[in-house]
């Protein structure tokens, strides 16, 4: 399995040269197997710059964790979504109202954008219930975790190797003493003993005290997630877009040097992880 | 033991900030978590007790209407909201743990997400205090 990151930053795109190391580009990662099969997590503005990598494969599928506008504003810019030799089919979470299509056409329709979603006649969308399903070589486990909306986590096997996706979580809220055990722990299925857990870091935790509930999580946090959770290496991501570079290297510095019971990646735009 | 739903992970950590007695209970009737306000009625720490299975809870509690009488099972709010799928509210004796028979008012409502039913909350207040 190989794992790229297109966009790591969350919330709003930030671009330029204060953002370079870390990226600009909002939530977006490439999983590809060994077959060369490819699932892409997250349709964020990453996924511009990825469409060109996935030349020549006659199916993509993309997963997306849940329709914030961070999550699928990069999706209009999706190439392959206009080629008709190519099949797109696009996962969410289900809605107890109204359906995948309904929800991502209020933002791939006029006056938001041009072309209607429903002109794409290669893209077929599923709307997806918690539980397992395979894609190819992938075997695709989805579970709702605590984020404001309806909102998924994903773990990810193929070719022997796991990675769990929880971009936006904050399995702290309302935690009086967190960690609770894991029974009590959103996404903690989804996440034991996986070779990578790509998560949110979003915030410090003095950055956490005025902004809980927001749905995301501190350094401090997923550390504490990361351990409990038993995984091999920790890829922290969904940077807020007021970190600069100089601002993450600072903390992922201090965080680096902490006593981790395991591996940890600051998540920058272009690394990829070979499983 | 495997993670909870977060639709449960959700309730358990919002009940755990209030004031009113809550149960949450799983599909199977187990007692997964009540909150401190619970643990005066009924007479029980949640320390101590941690998760109850359903058959061990029948034997916990012993259960009347308001008026004395014998209660059948299917009367009671929790299971008409995990059985019938649908908001129930009662009134009833209950003798707790400690022996301390007290008269509440339940309401308890199914957690059915994603066309699946993951259990029942029930909240509940002693009738002299309503």
């Amino acid at each position: 399995m190989r794992i790229t990151l297109w966009g790591t930053r969350g919330s709003l795109a930030a671009a330029g040269p204060d953002t370079v190391v870390y990226g600009g580009d909002t939530s977006s990662v490439e999983v590809r197997a060994t077959d060369g099969a490819a699932i892409v997590l997250d349709a964020g503005s990453g996924i511009r710059k990825l469409s060109a990598e996935l030349d020549g494969l006659p199916r993509i599928d993309i997963l997306l964790t849940h329709l914030h506008m961070d999550h699928i504003q990069g999706l209009g810019f999706f190439t392959p979504l206009f080629d008709d030799d190519v099949e797109v089919h696009v996962w969410g979470p289900a809605s107890a109202t109204q359906s995948l299509e309904e929800r991502l056409a209020r933002y791939l329709s006029p006056p938001l954008f041009p072309v209607r979603l429903r002109d794409l006649a290669n893209v077929a969308l599923h709307d997806l219930a918690p539980g397992h399903f395979t894609v190819g070589p992938f075997t695709v486990s989805a579970d709702f975790v605590c984020h404001p909306g309806l909102t998924f986590g994903y773990r990810i096997a193929a070719n022997g190797a796991t990675l769990a996706y929880l971009p936006d979580h904050e399995p702290a809220l309302g935690v009086p003493h967190f960690p609770d055990s894991p029974e009590w722990t959103s996404g903690f299925d989804l996440a034991e003993g996986v070779d990578v857990l790509i998560h949110d870091a979003q915030f410090t935790d003095d950055e956490y005290a005025q902004r809980r509930g927001w749905g995301h999580s501190t350094f401090s946090q997923v550390a504490a997630f990361a351990e409990m959770a038993g995984v091999g290496t920790l890829v922290t991501f969904h940077h807020d877009p007021s970190h600069d570079d100089a601002t993450l290297d600072a903390i992922t510095k201090r965080f680096a040097a902490r006593a981790n019971p395991f591996s940890f990646v600051p998540g920058k735009a272009g690394t990829t992880f070979e499983l | 033991m495997a993670q909870q739903p977060i639709e449960l992970i959700l309730l358990k950590q919002w009940a755990t900030y209030l004031d009113i007695p809550i149960w949450l209970m799983d599909d199977h009737g187990d007692l997964l978590f009540y909150n401190e306000p619970a643990e005066a009625v009924l007479g029980l720490r949640f320390d101590e007790a941690g998760r109850i299975n359903a058959d061990e809870l029948a034997g916990m509690f012993i259960t009347t209407r308001a008026d004395g009488s014998a209660m059948p099972t299917e009367e009671l709010p929790i299971v008409i909201a995990l059985r019938g799928g649908r908001p129930a509210h009662g009134a009833l004796r209950i003798r707790a743990i400690n022996h301390i028979w007290r008269t509440i008012n339940v309401t308890a409502f199914p957690i059915d997400a994603s066309g699946r039913r993951l259990g029942v909350v029930a909240m509940f207040w002693e009738q002299e205090s309503a």
